[in-house]
């Protein structure tokens, strides 16, 4: 079983409390209603699909209850850092989301 | 040799759900007449009343049925000053105690926490069976689940099967 770090109870627990939340870092635009179908299409259901780190979101369900971000790689399936929210993505690899295998819509 | 562990459910007690921001729990800490744990599975206890940090803005408040009050009044006067919210969900759970040599055996059946880092005097919200508990280490071999009511039977079922197994010597 996968042991996730949480970084707010500062501790290695079980995959089992935790739900995985989608892709992190996705901010709402300030004025949805000045965006055009495009942008807001993309803003609601455009993701990338990385081959190596991603950052995702995560949520500590069965403990303290809280959303926070993981830079995963999705190859390894290791984490490789866990962050508060709030805090910007860690320096390292970004290679995973240059090589993103989305298709052209 | 024997297995001698315990498994009961106890009596109803008040139960109360606090979240607060981190700049109020001074104002609610001085309101209930003592410190709310700061860090996350830190127990606190004064005289009849327990409280449990869950989360980073969370506490779960317990106390004896007849002394709810002790807990609502004070809470209720700082209100306007230290804005909370404090939820009484008395009859939501119900606490099992598990007790005995076995007990930390016992549970690791069904939960997947090491529970050999869980402290005495701490508790955690974690999962038995994908069943979300509250499970406190009262003390080395003495742990208490409290079980949101519908799951009680199953919790229940499941705590009284690996009993049986552990007397068969399974």
């Amino acid at each position: 079983m996968l042991l996730i770090h949480c970084p707010y109870c500062k501790e290695k627990l079980p995959e089992l409390e935790f739900e995985y939340a989608g892709q992190a870092h996705i901010a709402r635009p300030l004025n949805p209603a000045e965006q055009s179908d495009a942008e807001w299409r993309d803003y609601l259901f455009i993701r990338s699909n990385v081959r190596g780190d991603h950052a995702e979101q995560w949520r500590h369900t069965h403990g303290c209850g809280r959303y926070f971000n993981a830079l995963r790689n999705t190859v390894s399936d290791k984490f490789i850092a866990t962050y508060e929210i709030e805090q910007p993505r860690p320096t390292g690899s970004e290679e995973g989301e240059k090589s993103n295998e989305q298709l052209e819509s | 040799m024997a297995f001698n562990t315990i498994v009961e459910t106890l009596p109803a007690m008040g139960r109360f759900s606090l979240r607060c921001k981190r700049e109020n729990t001074v104002a609610m800490s001085k309101a209930l007449g003592f410190e709310l744990p700061s860090t996350i599975s830190e127990l606190v206890r004064s005289g009849n009343v327990t409280a449990l940090k869950l989360g980073p803005d969370e506490w779960m408040l317990t106390c004896p049925m007849d002394e709810r009050a002790k807990i609502k009044e004070p809470l209720a006067a700082v209100y306007a000053d230290a804005v909370h919210s404090l939820t009484e969900v008395s009859s939501r759970e119900v606490s099992i105690r598990v007790s005995g040599p076995e007990a930390e055996e016992l549970l690791s059946t069904s939960c997947p926490r090491n529970l050999r880092e869980l402290t005495v005097g701490c508790g955690v919200r974690t999962v038995f069976d994908s069943v979300q508990v509250i499970l406190t280490r009262e003390e080395q071999n003495q742990f208490r689940l409290d079980v949101w009511r519908s799951f009680v039977p199953h919790v229940m079922g499941l705590l009284s099967v690996a009993t049986k197994e552990f007397e068969c010597g399974l």
